[in-house]
């Protein structure tokens, strides 16, 4: 009996109508997934393995951009603004604090917090001024340049916080990394296998949580709520509300994402709030498919793969071709390339199994 | 005498801000009050029409063919982009703010990689006057004028003739129009086209006073934009009294703190004028009239 309700709380939050994926088949892929993830570092080089953290760091915001974007119809512009907002305040408060005793963990969550309180604040006045999404994504948009305009002027001494220099567009540096607090010593996470190994628990819980809340109550109201506000309006929803949670939500992931990236390069520039790097969440969750966290996951990490490639090999021709994906995604597959092609797969599969039924 | 000259650059500042909001932001309004689209490559036609417009007064035409020319070329590009990638997202609102993005960044880079990281510009003609202890540009009141001009241009187009006629009646009722024996595709093509060139005739009117790189094109796209949020819809009751309003707080802003402090004023105004009147200026305006 309590077996049967445990796996019926377990259907519908981990899976549900609103994510893709269900059944042995995708758990016991998730698995299989996630155990490559975990011995890849056995095989590869420490310093390749600190290099591609990265890629992870950045998926934190993809997701919240999906939450966003995806489920709530609200597209914003201004992730990387609150990226960049943690990423300095996660460097404000190591270099102020030092990194001793789990400092460093508490400065990671505190610079989450303010990108969090600054998207509230933004969020309320945009949110209860009913901006739809056209005007809301261009607000979002000039408010991360109008960060990227102040950060770069930011060079001169005066320009310090604490013992913190802003220093412009030569970039802030010198922050310490991680540091887990143990018994004698702490552990110092450069980047490195261990480092690895913390982002990537991140990212699975942050994953699995993301699916929880969307099957949960919160998702179908912000689902309803993309699909016709009115009419969730006259069910006696606040939409305002739950689109500034939503909004607060995937800020203080994109903010998740900032902090991890200065915390492992140490080093964080205005440029990160620039156009270019505000297009580019963008084009990840387009391309990949923003209807489903799993799709955007997945999207994100091809692209930035497909990306990195095109850097390496011609790196003035890569943003042209990423925009040129952007825009041959959203007229060809406008659920996004993945979405489209695991569409495509889910018909292939299905049929077979549909004439082996009816014999 | 010092109040008069003072009170006199100040207006010059404003003017000067209120005609670089009008001209940036006009083509904008066009394309998103009256057709829906989204354009972030707004940015990206204005540079289209600045590069023209540099290129050719470069090469020996006259300044004032230049700009024509630098806004022709921008009106036939946007046509072009209209039938290739506008026209297959008219039902889809916020997928034009994704594929015009993708747009930009194409035209952004491929200008970077093909005419390099800038361009030679040519001298801001006309010299200057002095009046009190300042000296001013008067290429500047030429932009004045020719904001003021645009729009008494576009007012007179909406309203006097064929093709304004023609293009509002499209854009309110598509099928009625297109029973009605109207070519609705051609005229939405025309009025990307007008929007565009309007851009790319801003571009042309700034090209000779700030210096010619690929991403100029954002310089004026958040501006443009934070104006058109700030108006509605409509041009006439909407942009230009929004710009005029964010001229005098940008210049005096500018004036007090400098170039950032004027950014961050239009943003802050933007959002509480959002906050206030969510149909901007001429949503509120048209309903206090009704």
């Amino acid at each position: 009996m309590s077996s049967s309700i445990h796996k019926a709380l377990f259907h519908k939050r981990l899976e549900g109508p609103q994510t893709l994926g269900k059944g042995k088949g995708f758990w016991s892929g998730f698995l299989l997934v996630l155990v490559a993830a975990c011995a890849y570092p056995l095989f590869a080089d420490g310093y390749d393995v600190g290099n591609n953290i990265y890629f992870f760091n950045w998926v934190f915001m993809a997701l919240g951009l999906c939450l966003i974007w995806g489920y709530g119809g609200i597209l914003s512009f201004g992730q990387v603004a609150f990226f960049g907002i943690a990423g300095y305040c996660y460097g404000i408060f190591t270099i102020n604090w030092g990194a001793a005793y789990g400092l460093t963990l508490i400065s990671l969550a505190l610079a989450v917090g303010v990108a969090g309180l600054v998207a509230a604040v933004l969020g309320y006045f945009l949110f209860y001024g009913r901006i739809n999404g056209v005007f809301l994504g261009i607000v979002t948009l000039s408010f991360t340049l109008v960060c990227e305009r102040f950060m770069a002027q930011t060079a001169g001494p005066q320009w310090t916080v604490g013992s913190a220099r802003l220093n412009g567009f030569n970039g802030m540096g010198g922050m310490p990394p991680l540091t887990l607090p143990w018994f004698g010593n702490d552990i110092v996470l450069y980047p490195d296998v261990q480092l690895y190994y913390l982002t990537l628990a991140l990212l699975v819980a942050i994953y699995l949580g993301l699916r929880v809340l969307l099957n949960s109550r919160f998702g179908n109201v912000l689902v309803a709520l993309r699909d016709n506000p009115e009419r969730a309006e006259m069910l006696g929803y606040d939409i305002r509300r739950y689109q500034l949670v939503a909004f607060v939500i995937a800020s203080m992931l994109a903010g998740l994402s900032g902090a991890l990236y200065t915390a492992w390069g140490q080093y964080i520039t205005p440029s990160s709030m620039g156009m270019t790097a505000a297009a580019l969440p963008i084009v990840w969750v387009a391309v990949g498919g923003r209807g489903d966290i799993t799709t955007a996951l997945v999207g994100t990490l091809l692209v930035l793969a497909g990306f990195q490639a095109l850097t390496v090999y011609g790196s003035q021709y890569a943003l042209v071709l990423m925009g040129a994906l952007l825009v041959v995604t959203v007229l060809a597959a406008p659920q996004g390339l993945v979405m489209g092609l695991a569409n495509f797969c889910a018909r292939l599969w299905r049929k077979p199994k549909g004439e082996g039924t009816r014999q | 005498m010092a109040f008069l000259s003072d009170l006199f650059a100040f207006l010059y500042q404003a003017g000067d801000a209120f005609a670089f909001l009008v001209l940036a932001a006009c083509g904008l309004a066009i394309v998103f009050g009256m057709m829906g689209v989204i354009n972030l490559a707004h940015g990206e036609f204005i540079l289209c029409g600045a590069y023209v417009c540099a290129t050719t007064a470069r090469m020996g035409l006259p300044l004032p063919l230049a700009v024509l020319s630098g806004a022709l070329v921008a009106g036939l590009v946007g046509m072009i982009l209209e039938r290739l990638v506008i026209r297959h997202l008219y039902h889809r609102p916020l997928d034009t703010i994704v594929a015009t993005w993708g747009i930009s960044m194409i035209a952004t880079q491929g200008t970077l990689i093909v005419l390099g990281s800038t361009l030679p510009g040519t001298g801001t003609p006309l010299g200057s006057f002095s009046m009190g202890g300042y000296s001013f540009s008067l290429y500047r009141l030429v932009l004045i004028g020719m904001a003021l001009a645009t729009l008494l241009g576009l007012y007179l187009l909406f309203t006097r003739t064929r093709f304004g006629v023609l293009a509002r009646a499209t854009i309110q009722v598509p099928h009625m129009a297109q029973a009605l024996g109207i070519n609705t595709g051609f005229v939405y093509s025309l009025t990307f086209g007008l929007g565009a060139a309007l851009a790319g005739l801003a571009g042309g009117l700034y090209a000779p006073t700030m210096t010619l790189v690929p991403t100029m094109g954002s310089a004026f796209l958040v501006e443009a934009f934070v104006t058109v949020v700030v108006g509605g819809a409509d041009i006439f009751l909407g942009t230009a009294p929004a710009a005029a309003i964010l001229g005098v707080i940008k210049a005096a802003l500018t004036s007090w703190y400098g170039q950032l402090a004027g950014q961050i004023g239009l943003l802050l105004t933007a959002i509480v004028m959002i906050r206030v009147m969510p149909r901007g200026l001429s949503g509120w305006l048209l309903r206090e009239r009704s």
